[in-house]
Order: C-alpha cells, then structure tokens, then sequence
C-alpha cells in the first residue's frame, strides 16, 4: 500500500497537506482500494462549511457508496472539477488528485491528525 | 444476446385482430380534440403471435426465482412462498373487489385487513398496526415520519439528528435523509455489535432516536438491546426496528419486549410473499401505543360486529398510498401466517436459525468467517484465504457459484467487513440442499487454487458472461437506438 510520507491522514482514510491557511484533501490509497473502482463522486460544496469529521462529499464505487469527512473544520474553497467526469483518477492517482482545498477554521485541530507512520501503523490494524 | 423485440418487427405481421364490438366505431378526430391526437404512428414493434409467444418464452428462461433454485441472498430473505398463498389472493371476493365498494360491501375483506393489524402486533409486541406502506423502504419512511411527528407534537424542536449503526441496511441513513434527519453513525465493537459508549457519547437532546435491526446485519443477536433501548429512552429519543431480519427471531422473541417503539416488517420477507417482479412488496409499520395517534391513515377498526376503514385521525402522518396498501400481499401474508400458526412460525425461526448454524460450521474448513460464533438467520464469510496467491475475491466466487446453478449471496455488504459474503439459507431449505450447496462451496474453494480462471471469467455457463460493471456504472447507455 502506497502512503504519501508529506501528508497527514485521518482514521477515514483522507488525507491532507496543509498550505499556511489552506487544506488541500482527498482520500488514501487505502480508501481507493477498498472501494475498488469508482465510478461517481459527489464533489463537496463551495463555500459550504464542515466541523472536522463532518461529511462533505460521497464518494460511490461499483462496491460501496461512501462518505468522505473532512480531516478539520473548514470552508470549502475550490473542488476538483475533473472528478466528476473522470471519477478513475482517483483510483490512478489518489495523491496527485485531490478533491477539495479547504480553508481551515481551527490550525490546531491539524495537531490532531496522523502522520503517515502513524497512519501506516492504523492500517496495519485494519483487515 | 437475442434481439429486442423491436429489432423483430416485421411490417404488417401484427398478432391480433379485434373482434367487432357492439359500439359501432367513430372518427377519432371526432371525440378528441385536434391537440391531443398523436401526429405520428407509435413505433411499436409488429410480429405475429408465435413469434410473441417464443420471444417472452425464451425471455422467461432467463429469470432465476426461488422456485428454480436456491437463493442464500443475505437480508433479503428469500424463503419459499408457498402456492396455497397464491390461492388465497386468487379467490374471487378478494381478487375481484373495487376499492371504492361500500364498506358494508366489503366486510370479509375489512375483517382480513383488521385481524392482519392486530396479528402482526401480537407477533412484534406493539399496540397498533397500519398496513398502508407499499414496500419496506416505504415502511421505514413512514416509521420514521411517526418519529419525527412525535417529537413535533411535544414541541421537543431541536431533535435534528437520526443515529444509524455503521453495520446499517443502506435504507436507514437514507430514510432517515429523506425524512430530514442528518444522520450520525454509531460504532460497532469489536464483537460485531452496537459499541455502548460510543452510542451514549453520541446520544443528546439533539437526537430523535436510534434506526436499529436486531439481529444486525451480521447475523448477531444485539445482546444488550435492553441497555441499549434504556440509554435512548433517557436521552429523551426513540427507539426504531428495522424488520428485515425478523425471521431471526420471530415467534421467539418480540422487538416491542426488547423496547422498541415504531417498527416496519418486511411481508416479502419474513412472511413469505413474493419479492420484486413477482411482488408487489409490503411494509406495515407498527407502534406502541403512544404513537398509535400518528399512523397513517386508513386503519381498520372493529366496531362491534362490523368493520370499517378510520381516516379521522387529526395527527396522522396522512395517507401514504392510493387505498388500503398491496392489499393482494396482505391476503398472501395473511395466509401464511394462519397456515403456519403460533408454533409453525416459531419452528420456522428456529429452523432458519439452525440452517444458517449448520452452513457456517459446514463452511469454516474453506472461508475465513470473521465473527465465528452462533448466530441467527444469516453469517458472513469472505474470501480473505482465496486472496493468495491467485488475487480470487469476493465477486469472483459470487459469479463461479452462477456457473453451478445458485443465485449469489448478498457481497459487499455489510461495509463493516472487508470483501464480505452474507449467506442467508432461510428455512426452507432442506438438508440435502445445504450439503449440495456446501460441496459446491467447497468445490470453488479448491478451484481459486487449482484453476483460478474458472473463477476469473465465470460465469461462463450463462446466455450473459461476466458483465463489465465499472462500464456500465460510468458511462451508462440507457436508451436502446433512436428510440
């Protein structure tokens, strides 16, 4: 399993790389792999606002139909257009396609996120 | 793939000829006016009558039901339906009613509809039943609706948020959206059941009540129903029973016993009507009584010798559906249960209990089953040691089990175990069934080994082979040519 070592990941398989105010997010390759091959994502809304955890968008594959949180508290500045006609990318590329950049509300509620050998030692608890 | 009936039409090949009626015939521009007359002829396909006859025929092989086969589809229940059901329906004082007879008219099929209520709640220990939903996601909707008017009626506004456990049928947190809840999922521990702190972390004065099935999804009795109904009763919510997996416990155990206030059942299900095309469904939804005032309307009543339809209801949910439900499901049903009885129905759950039991032990030797223990009606399995080291997953043994005459169980679901395969035998399978399914099992075992690509390409012995679903999900085609 591929984990970015420059990002910080949650227990839902999202991950996020901070950029001074802003969050850019997407999901993990965990995430993408389980899903398996997915065929419709529901892009979060601009300017719409979410508590850390709180569901943002839906990601659906031919398996599964599942939520993606956002990894802070945030409002929703700009969203991933391409994935709503080529929701594939995120199975090819799960860290170079990203789904939203966020601006986020609370910087310490970053703290709380996992680094990636943090996230590797969650996954590895995982089936 | 055989052609459309479309692509069969032969020009000036129709099937019928009317007889002369005894109205003589008209100029349609006569009796419609001009705007409404359609200015093209309808495209619709001409053939004669053997060939009609050989194309819906051959069509129908194609079909799988529980009368061609086994159907271990997990949740869904798919138990024989007995043929004496059919003939209750069939008879004409039923078949043959107009739904606007007058009451006194239609007192047989009133009494029917009333004794139905009132089995149902003595089967599920409520107080009141309306047998108005048209199908169990319907049912769920007006359960949930009875929730949300509940708290309206006390003004208790700030009940917002529905809870859902994460081992959920996917109909809960969408009926809870539909009804305007936001959903807030509840953990499940590591034993397969509803995680006690998480659910009384999250339980508040914001939460309209908690959508639970019991057995869950698993297959697992939720033993601490009792604590779990008191920490939502005191949190000031409701408790709702998802019936889908009733036949896990009917005629055992009672889900208003274990404190549940509103509740749906499944008739296609549980009580042994047809499912989907051979349906229609059915989904009384039932309440304790005091939430009885907030059932949808109609509700049959008894008042003394005679019976009649009460719509005076001033804080119903109101009417869900034209007339009286699938009142034609509800005759099935109805007969089903006084076929079977008190005892028969608590000999069909224990039956079903043991045929899933004897399933699980029989396929532990091949399948990795995650939660090993005694269960209710159903068990999941999944292909954790089919992964190595040919990459053989879940749906790959779905579609071999195609190839030797069994309908799939439910895969992928529940989302809480990993490449998961839900078997649900029900009760009326036989011994030898489960043994022939079992070897069969077996066999697909051995060949995700030995020759992985019979698993791989299957099914290979159907008129369709492996469809290309990710295709199919992306880029749709739902029209066929110009049509």
């Amino acid at each position: 399993m591929n984990i970015n070592e420059n990002l910080l990941y949650t227990v839902e398989h999202e991950w996020i790389s901070v950029e001074g105010n802003k969050g850019r997010i997407g999901i993990s390759d965990y995430a993408q792999h389980h899903l398996g091959d997915i065929v419709y994502v529901e892009l979060p809304e601009i300017e719409g606002s979410a508590a850390m955890g709180e569901s943002i968008g839906v990601i659906e594959s031919v398996k599964a139909v599942a939520s993606m949180y956002s990894p802070v508290g945030g409002t929703v500045l700009e969203v991933n257009e391409e994935l709503e006609s080529a929701p594939e990318l995120l199975n090819e590329d799960c860290y170079e396609n990203w789904v939203a950049v966020i601006e986020i509300s609370d910087p310490s509620e970053v703290d709380m996120l996992l680094d990636a050998k943090a996230y590797a030692a969650f996954c590895a608890t995982l089936d | 793939m055989n052609k459309l009936i479309f692509e069969k039409h032969v020009p000036n090949s129709n099937a019928f000829s009317l007889p002369p009626g005894m109205i003589p015939e008209g100029d349609i521009q006569e009796s419609i006016p001009e705007q409404f007359l359609r200015r093209a002829a309808a495209a619709l396909p001409e053939i004669s009558e053997v060939e009609a006859v050989r194309h819906f025929t051959e069509l129908s092989t194609r079909a799988y039901g529980v009368d061609s086969g086994f159907y271990p589809l997990g949740s869904c229940t798919m138990k024989y339906n007995p043929k004496i059901n059919e003939w209750a329906a069939r008879i004409p004082g039923f078949a043959g009613l107009h739904p606007y007879q007058p009451e006194a008219t239609v007192q047989g099929a009133l009494q029917l509809y009333y004794e139905m209520q009132e089995m149902l709640a003595e089967i599920t220990g409520m107080d009141a039943f309306s047998l108005q939903p048209a199908a169990g996601a319907h049912g769920e909707m007006a359960g949930v609706m009875i929730i949300k008017a509940y708290h309206m009626n006390r003004q208790d506004q700030p009940r917002t948020k529905m809870m859902v456990p994460d081992s959920a049928h996917g109909t809960n947190p969408a009926t809870a959206n539909v009804v305007g809840y936001d959903v807030i999922e509840v953990k499940s521990n590591e034993r397969g059941l509803v995680d006690l702190d998480d659910l009384r972390a999250k339980m508040s004065d914001e939460i309209a009540g908690l959508m639970l099935t019991n057995p869950n999804t698993l297959g697992l009795f939720e033993e601490e129903i009792k604590e779990i109904a008191a920490i939502v009763h005191e949190g000031g919510g409701l408790l709702y029973y998802d019936g889908a997996n009733l036949n896990g416990v009917i005629g055992v155990a009672r889900p208003g016993d274990m404190g549940f206030d509103v509740i749906h059942v499944n008739l296609h299900k549980t009580f042994g009507t047809p499912h989907g095309g051979g349906g229609p469904g059915s989904g009384p939804v039932g309440v304790k009584a005091r939430l009885q005032e907030f059932l949808p309307t109609p509700v049959a009543v008894k008042n003394g010798d005679s019976y009649g339809l009460d719509y005076n209801r001033p804080l119903s949910i109101g009417k869900l559906k034209n007339f009286y439900g699938n009142f034609g499901v509800i005759v099935k049903a109805y007969a089903y249960i006084k076929s079977l009885g008190a005892d028969g129905l608590k000999e069909a759950c224990e039956h079903a209990v043991l045929n899933a039991n004897y399933l699980r032990h029989r396929l532990r030797e091949s399948y990795n089953i995650p939660l090993d223990r005694i269960c209710k009606h159903e068990f999941i399995a999944n292909s954790r040691k089919q992964a190595e080291p040919n990459g053989i997953s879940t749906l790959n043994i779905a579609k071999r089990l195609i190839d030797y005459g069994y309908h799939p169980p439910t895969i992928y679901f529940p989302l809480i175990v990993s490449e998961a395969i839900m078997i649900e035998p029900t009760e009326t399978e036989s011994k030898a069934r489960l043994d022939d399914f079992v070897q069969v099992m077996k066999d697909i075992a051995r060949e995700a080994v030995e020759a992985p690509e019979l698993l791989l390409n299957a099914p290979q012995q159907t008129a369709i082979k492996r469809v290309d679903e990710v295709t199919a999900a992306r880029k749709p085609v739902l029209k066929w040519g110009d049509h």
